[in-house]
């Protein structure tokens, strides 16, 4: 049992790692620009997509994640410079409208690009295996990947908190997400300052596209349900804040990865097995909505709201 | 003397860092028109926000003919009868100034209900009759299909005059009135505030001396979010801490 | 923006046009064409889906993009009145409809408590968590949905004829549409709108914003879940597909290429996106892409969506 709990909870923080990857990138957007961005998910899945592609053409895993968050890197700057642009001064409606029509090209697209098949991403030949770890005196075994992906969210993570919270950059943006108007006011570059947030969270939507790949499918429809769950972070977290939204992703991977697991054996030991086997599946499959339902009627602004 | 129309005990707001109303007692008595003036930045707008409940202090309390209407959000208080008008002018500039006065009457608890999904508005005349009447008092009769968003700025600052009397106010908060308005207009605005004074009590935030000193009957003075004198405008007129703090660069 | 009005011409245009519609089955039989009158159907009860929509989304101003959760409850609520032996449409829809209502109510409590960009994610996570709900319901056929043993009846008359079923959607949506037209001009209208403009001065003189909102949500709610309950009874099956959030997303492109706040503006969407959709589909597997550069170009080029074009040209 120990055991269980402690594989779904690294579990959850690896997800809840992966999350906030989407997350920030998604809120700053949110938060600078006022601006709704349905196409985040779909970013996710082209970047996992480059990634898996150039995965398999260069036939080693690191260089085909290197090329991938590149490519969608680029594919952001593209998009901002052509498309988002015109879209901050629109009301949200328009904003929602243009968004979803790129999601339709985006699954479209990929579809005639690499067929209606999911396509296949391998981790690293040395990571495959399972690694041994003590536990109070016992062993207990763990993928080395998903170990390497903890890694990886970890370091990102404190990378992306210390550059938003510390540098000079990361206080304009925090500036930004405040108070829009009065950041131009003073004199700094809002609209590079977004395309460079745009590009850059492109780019973190390609990595968490690239590392999730091999142990989700890459498929059409992939970014639209993890989407909904970057939704649901910023949501709890607080629009704009990088806090909140780190708060939040660990909160929701955490949450719903051990509810998935643990409660309908729970459910059975409190409830008649007949009821708990339709109540428990039931029940984890809403829990974070629930949770974020419950924050919400108490913090209508979420956990850490960025504008005052 | 009775108790006053409206009884402001205490009340304290903070933002961040800022105390933006520290401790603050106010009172308007029925039937006077009671101007607060202060430098800018002192908090007026702040407390003008409060008194009407688009804002909630941190402590203290405000009373509405005895009433305690400290929790009640913005939309009771006006039922309760107190309406504002703002200091940026705030009407329906998609509408004529008929159906802008025409939705404040509609809105009034003794109109009835707006939960009403059938009959079309149009055939209500009861309501585009009283709205008229309305707009005569503020001299607007003649404008009365126009849209709001073609009428001058004097004309909409009467327009918003005039929806906040069709909410049958027993309590009128006017914020600066007189702003961005030309001489006037300005002097009309006076004229009609003193013709509103008559029946109506008044709390009336304004930078224009000139208008404060012709139409209150007692004057209070915020500085940096404290109250620092209330007295008749002689009194004002002659304290040293308020020539010090505010009147100096005025008189 | 002012209180919508209906065109001088609306009224005659709008008799031509039901008169048509009424003809229209008789017409497409003795043209050897009966197979047209499920997509007819079909076009009716999304203009009734995508008005309901309209209300919220036009008239209150609300960015709802979680309303597919109320078109798939009143699906699963008919499906489920069925399951419990009541076939009579005239109890099952009411049902539908109140079941809807109720969700929407849940929904609209909390999330009406929030502004902008918050208001619209909230409603996806909602509508994404009814989704999740049914899914996982296995006494109601979880991913497979639940089906209907035939479709049910109205009024003692069984509705297994597509003719019938038609005249039903028909007389539910003309029904629909002749109250969101009085409500628009209604006292209950113009507040909506007046709050939609100013939601702040609406407060100032008086008005309970918070209620008025969350009535029109519920009654948007409603008339989706009647719209679902219709296609439940079309499609022979409550799926919880009818609940995924691209659901939500194809209502409101719906409303907004048709015209967001015109009273119509959801119907001529709902006929628009449906007809360019059965002809896409003939000529290309992939014709997402296309429907997504011609949203891509109605943002850009005509943002007050295809009604507003066809008011200015008409002064």
């Amino acid at each position: 049992m120990t055991q269980l709990i402690l594989e779904q909870a690294l579990n959850g923080l690896q997800f809840g790692l992966m999350l906030f990857l989407l997350a920030a990138g998604l809120t700053l957007v949110f938060g600078i620009m006022d601006c709704i961005n349905l196409a985040h998910g779909s970013l996710y899945m082209v970047g996992a997509y480059f990634v898996a592609a150039a995965a398999q053409a260069a036939d080693s895993f690191w260089i085909g994640l290197g090329a991938g968050v590149a490519g969608a890197a680029v594919l952001g700057l593209l998009l901002e410079l052509s498309l988002f642009r015109q879209l901050y001064q629109r009301d949200h409606l328009s904003q929602v409208l243009a968004t979803f029509a790129l999601i339709l090209i985006a699954n479209e697209a990929v579809r005639m690009i690499w067929g209606p098949a999911p396509l296949m991403l391998n981790p690293p030949e040395a990571l495959s295996g399972p690694v041994e770890l003590p536990l109070f005196g016992d062993t207990f075994f763990y993928p080395a990947y998903r170990l390497v992906i903890i890694a990886f969210g970890l370091g990102v993570g404190g990378l992306l908190y210390l550059l938003v919270a510390r540098s000079r950059v990361g206080m304009w943006v925090r500036a930004g997400a405040a108070n829009r108007e009065m950041t131009e006011a003073l004199g700094i570059n809002v609209r590079a300052l977004f395309t460079a947030v745009f590009v850059f969270g492109a780019a973190l939507c390609a990595l968490a596209g690239g590392l999730l790949g091999p142990l989700l499918a890459v498929q059409v429809g992939m970014g639209e349900s993890i989407l909904i769950l970057a939704f649901v972070v910023i949501i709890i977290g607080g629009i704009g804040s990088i806090r909140g939204a780190l708060v939040g992703a660990l909160i929701v991977g955490t949450v719903d990865t051990l509810g998935r697991a643990l409660l309908p054996t729970l459910l059975r030991a409190a409830l008649p097995a007949d009821a708990a086997s339709t109540l428990g599946p039931a029940l984890a499959s809403i829990l974070i909505y629930l949770l974020m339902a419950a924050i919400l009627f108490f913090k209508p602004q979420g956990l850490f709201p960025a504008r005052a | 003397m009775a108790d006053p129309l409206l009884d402001v005990r205490q009340l304290s707001r903070r933002f961040a860092a800022v105390d933006a109303l520290k401790a603050v007692n106010f009172s308007v008595n029925a039937g006077e028109v009671h101007a607060l003036i202060g430098p800018n930045g002192a908090g007026k707008t702040t407390f003008i926000h409060h008194v009407s409940g688009a804002l909630q202090p941190d402590s203290g309390s405000v009373h509405l003919a005895g009433r305690d209407v400290t929790r009640l959000p913005m939309h009771a208080r006006v039922r309760a009868g107190m309406a504002r008008s703002y200091q940026i002018t705030n009407v329906f500039p998609g509408l004529s100034a008929l159906d802008n006065v025409a939705l404040a009457v509609q809105g009034r608890a003794d109109a009835g209900s707006s939960f009403r999904f059938w009959r079309p508005v149009r055939t209500e005349t009861a309501l585009f009759d009283e709205a008229a009447g309305h707009l005569e008092q503020v001299g607007l009769s003649t404008q009365k299909a126009s849209l709001a968003g073609n009428l001058s700025h004097g004309e909409q600052r009467a327009l918003e005059l005039a929806m906040a009397l069709a909410t049958k106010p027993q309590l009128l908060l006017l914020d600066e009135p007189m702003a961005g308005t030309g001489p006037e207009e300005s002097a009309r605005m006076v004229e009609l505030i003193e013709h509103l004074a008559r029946h109506i009590t008044i709390l009336l935030v304004e930078h224009d001396m000139a208008a404060v000193f012709r139409l209150a009957d007692r004057i209070s003075v915020l500085v940096n979010g404290e109250l620092v004198c209330t007295g008749t405008p002689e009194e004002v007129k002659s304290d040293a801490g308020v020539r010090r703090a505010y009147l100096g660069d005025h008189l | 923006m002012a209180f919508y009005q209906a065109a001088s011409w609306q009224k005659p245009a709008l008799i031509t046009f039901g008169i048509a519609l009424l003809a229209m089955p008789a017409v497409l039989t003795s043209f050897d064409q009966a197979f047209y009158i499920g997509f007819a159907t079909r076009v009716l009860i999304f203009a009734l889906a995508a008005s309901s929509l309209n209300l919220v989304l036009g008239f209150g101003g609300m960015v709802s993009l979680g309303h597919a959760a109320f078109l798939g409850a009143g699906a699963y609520a008919a499906a489920i009145c069925q399951q419990a032996g009541i076939n009579e449409a005239l109890i099952a829809f009411p049902a539908a409809m109140a079941a809807a209502g109720l969700l929407a109510l849940l929904v609209g409590a909390i999330s009406l408590r929030t502004r902008g960009v918050y208001f619209i994610m909230i409603t996806l996570a909602f509508a994404q968590m009814a989704y999740y709900l049914f899914v996982s319901a296995r006494a109601w056929g979880g991913d497979d949905g639940l089906p209907l043993n035939g479709r049910m009846q109205f009024a003692g008359i069984p509705m297994s004829d597509d003719q019938t079923l038609y005249f039903v959607a028909f007389s539910a949506f003309t029904a629909a549409m002749l109250l969101f037209g009085r409500l628009a001009d209604a006292r209950f209208g113009r507040t909506l709108q007046a709050i939609r403009e100013n939601e702040t001065r609406m407060a100032a003189l008086g008005y309970p914003v918070f209620r008025y909102r969350l009535l029109a949500f519920v009654l948007g709610g409603a008339f989706a879940g009647l719209a679902g309950a219709l296609l439940a009874n079309l499609t022979g099956l409550a799926s919880p597909n009818l609940l995924q959030w691209t659901q939500s997303g194809t209502l409101l492109v719906m409303v907004i290429i048709g015209g967001v706040g015109y009273l119509y503006g959801g119907v001529v969407g709902a006929v628009v996106l449906l007809l360019l959709e059965e002809s896409l589909v003939g000529v290309t597997e992939h014709w997402h892409i296309i429907l997504g550069l011609l949203l891509l170009a109605i943002v850009l080029f005509a943002p007050k969506g295809v009604a507003a074009l066809f008011r200015k040209r008409h002064g």
